[in-house]
């Protein structure tokens, strides 16, 4: 154990000093090491507003959507009872040619800035035995403020690869806050209670991420002039990348289309653990 | 994020800088390539050769995710609750426990290598145990009052208002693999994993089982949902619902009904009255295809007779009345898990053409064609089997429906289409209802995850071939085989025992008591003749002298 804890102090201290292009610094064990992560997560410089711009736009979707699939809540007349047609699931919500719930964010590009963790949280309800939101960004540290409105029995169990997944139980009308740690697209969301009771939620570790209306409509904001790679992430139609650039003050405008056939293809959700240098040695 | 990327020469240098957790962990991974890899895989993601049989699948230790943990949900485990698994195993799975089979030392040195099978526990600062205080009293009004909880709380939604495990949401359940899993049959203590003393039960409340659904209910008590004593209630209440491990007895003692009158239903009272025996049942492994995953773990039989007829009482728990489309689902998922293993429900139920026709070997008669039984899927199943006659001897049949030239007597249900019947096996593939007048009489009920099934049948009937003919006094040979049908069993694919035996009590009261009885008496009687006969010879002589 103590062992153990050492050769990730060691881990650690290697990999801020490559991380910081030095080198030549003596494995100074444990106490070095979380003064160093310390001192690399004190407030260093933001996004100056003067030098920032914005990249907008719409997720259309061309072609036919697969039917949304009914879902019978016959089990749970709490539910049932809110609803005058019957309920769907959201894994396709297409209206006017244009794709809601599509999680579109900055994967690469970001300047060395500080970005603060907003101390306001992000609500996701259960409501008519739904996740509202079916997609939601929050980003590392950000209060989740998960409330369940039915005041029927739902757990909340996620299921990150990146992040601990927790598995908490809301059998009343009650709130309940968690975070998360660790940047991660997507994490899965589910009520074992209710099978069909589906949400992802995406972490980032800045706040660039946003998510598409029935419209379509996204909007990232207050973003660094420079060039990104811009992610669409979508439950069922899978992701898809777009270079991006943009300039002080100026608005840049993008379009992601999915179509139909895009149904099926594998939905990228976390990303593999990769198992540290130290581990290799186990064998 | 940016701090992920590192190049190769800087793994070289981190390699170099840690070769003592290396080189420390090597006694372990022996032990570990040993004994565990099997299941578990060679780099712990729980994908081994056998792997594939399991329902519920062996651990993928890559993601850290452990059932059994005092910490709370989604954290590390302590390497103490680890240790605790690999000491006690995870009773109704295929982990053992290796408190015996391997010394303290290897298995501590295990703790080391599944650690080191993720980076959560390099990355992740290790977790303190939750703080569950002392149990708060138990006794009948605490239980009572775990009841109430029980039902506000909603734990029935998914184990059941008996906690048998088939509530509602049940037939939906799915691991953090998206396999299908059992809601805990709470009537069943000995099979919990962590342990079923109360502050076990409570414990799992406060933890969850982090990779299956059961969630963790520490948030209702900072969210004045619930108090800490009213969860301590709940779990003195779990306690309750089930006894401790049954002992296993070899013979079941069917008794003499004491007034002469056997219960003829399911619901009579005097049931109350009758021993119980539990006979403990495990997935047919024995022969292809094999069954890793049975649904139905044991049976409690209780059994009277009158001298002239024997009534015996099954009872079973099964989360499922099949068939039943709510569990259609389950059985598709369980059967997609099992493929490994499993064969479609058609290719056991074997066909009545003339290729179909079971080899018998030379010099033996071939069994009437009447069409072979098909047992489980769709419906649920029960099977007693006993020889056709009481062998005098240790030799029985072959315990697995007989064989080829050593047939079984069997007394059939199904929970649709035939209902129950008397039966002779020769073998699985071969299981032909009986001929003639049939002379038994069934009845079965199902509610709430349990079925219960009443056979009644003369001691003795109509000669027939191959028609056990019960008798008092006896040893007599009996096993017990169950289908799930919503479980995707059938065929060779259930739940079996071994071998046990069913012992009528003789009818032997006036033998028993009423001869030396009157022996005492006639001998006492005899005594007081001889004695006067004495004194007066006595008397007689001393007149003469």
């Amino acid at each position: 154990m103590d062992r153990s804890m050492k050769g990730f102090a060691s881990l650690a201290v290697a990999m801020l000093i490559l991380g910081c292009g030095g080198g030549g610094a003596d494995d100074t064990g444990g106490e070095a090491a979380d003064e160093a992560v310390g001192a690399g997560e004190t407030a260093g410089p933001v996004v100056n507003p003067d030098s920032a711009g914005t990249i907008t736009g719409v997720v259309s979707f061309e072609g036919t959507p697969p039917a949304p699939e009914p879902i019978d809540m016959s089990e749970e007349p709490t539910c049932a009872e809110k609803y005058t047609e019957s309920p769907v699931r959201e894994a396709a919500v297409v209206s006017d040619g244009n794709l809601a719930n599509v999680y579109v964010y900055v994967k690469e590009g970001l300047p060395d800035l500080d970005f603060p963790t907003p101390s306001e949280g992000v609500p996701l309800d259960q409501t008519g035995c739904h996740y509202v939101p079916h997609v939601l960004a929050i980003q590392v540290g950000q209060p989740l403020v998960i409330k369940n409105s039915d005041g029927i029995l739902h757990n909340i169990n996620t299921q990150p690869s990146k992040n601990r997944g927790f598995n908490i139980s809301q059998p009343v009308e009650m709130e309940t806050e968690r975070e998360f740690s660790t940047a991660e697209v997507m994490i899965p969301v589910k009520c074992d209670v209710h099978g069909w009771m589906e949400a992802y939620i995406g972490v980032q570790d800045h706040p660039y991420a946003a998510i598409s209306g029935t419209d379509g409509a996204f909007s990232l904001e207050n973003l660094p002039a420079g060039e990104y790679v811009i992610e669409a992430w979508h439950e069922t139609f899978g992701t898809q990348t777009q270079n991006v650039t943009v300039g002080a003050q100026e608005t840049q405008e993008i379009t992601f289309t999915f179509s139909g056939e895009m149904a099926g293809r594998p939905v990228p959700l976390g990303e593999p653990l990769v198992l540290h240098a130290d581990h290799a040695g186990v064998k | 994020m940016r701090r992920r990327a590192i190049p190769l020469a800087a793994l070289a240098v981190l390699a170099a800088a840690t070769p003592v957790s290396a080189q420390e962990a090597a006694p372990g991974r022996d032990v570990y390539d040993r004994w565990c890899a099997g299941c578990h895989g060679a780099e712990g993601e729980g994908d081994g050769p056998a792997a594939g049989t399991m329902l519920p699948r062996p651990r993928d230790f890559t993601t850290a995710q452990y059932q059994v943990r005092s910490t709370p949900s989604g954290a590390l485990p302590t390497d103490a609750d680890i240790l605790h698994v690999i000491d006690e195993g995870m009773p109704g799975t295929a982990m053992p426990g290796w408190k015996d089979r391997l010394s303290q030392e290897e298995r501590r040195a295990l703790v080391d290598v599944l650690k080191g099978f993720s980076s959560f526990f390099e990355s992740e600062d290790p977790a303190e145990p939750i703080d569950i205080g002392s149990p708060s009293g138990g006794g009948q009004d605490a239980v009572a009052a775990g009841r109430e909880t029980y039902e506000k709380i909603e734990c029935w939604k998914c184990h059941g208002r008996a906690g048998r495990g088939d509530g509602a949401s049940a037939p939906t359940l799915e691991d953090e693999d998206g396999l299908p899993i059992r809601a805990a049959d709470l009537t069943e203590g000995w099979q919990f994993n962590g342990g079923s003393s109360v502050e076990a039960i409570y414990t799992r409340f406060r933890t969850g089982l982090n990779g299956t659904p059961m969630p963790s209910f520490s948030d209702l008590i900072e969210a004045d949902v619930v108090t800490e004593e009213q969860l301590w209630q709940v779990a003195h209440f779990v306690r309750s619902l089930s006894p401790e491990a049954p002992r296993v007895r070899e013979v079941v003692r069917a008794a003499l009904a004491e007034d002469g009158e056997l219960p003829t239903t399911i619901d009579d009272e005097r049931w109350n009255e009758v021993e119980r025996f539990y006979v403990p049942l495990v997935g047919q492994v024995i022969e292809e295809p094999r069954w890793f995953a049975p649904s139905v773990d044991g049976v409690w039989l209780q059994a009277l007779h009158d001298g002239a007829e024997l009534v015996v009482l099954v009872a079973w728990n099964d989360p499922s009345r099949s068939p039943d489309p709510e569990w259609n689902e389950w059985t598709a998922k369980v059967e997609t898990a099992m493929a490994g293993t499993a064969v479609s429900p058609e290719a056991d139920t074997v066909a009545t053409g003339p290729d179909s026709v079971p080899a018998v070997g030379p010099g033996q008669t071939a069994p009437a064609s009447t069409g072979t039984v098909a047992l489980g899927h769709p419906d649920d199943s029960l099977v007693i089997q006993f020889p056709t006659t009481i062998p005098e001897g240790m030799e029985r049949p072959y315990f697995l429906m007989g064989g080829a030239d050593d047939p079984v007597y069997l007394w059939v249900w199904e929970s649709g289409g035939e209902g129950a019947f008397e039966a002779v096996g020769h073998g699985f593939e071969d299981i032909r209802p009986l001929a003639g007048e049939p002379i038994m009489a069934a009845a079965a009920e199902y509610a709430d995850g349990q079925w219960r099934l009443l056979v009644r049948r003369p001691l003795t009937g109509p000669e027939a071939e191959d028609r056990l003919q019960f008798g008092p006094g006896r040893a007599i040979p009996m096993a017990v085989f169950a289908w799930d049908g919503s479980n995707g069993e059938s065929g060779k694919q259930g739940s079996i025992s071994t071998w046990y035996f069913l012992y009528l009590d003789r009818p032997a009261a006036r033998g028993v008591y009423v001869w030396p009885a009157l022996a005492t008496l006639l001998t006492a009687g005899l005594g007081l003749v001889l004695v006067a006969r004495a004194q007066r010879r006595s008397r007689e002589g001393s007149d003469v002298t």
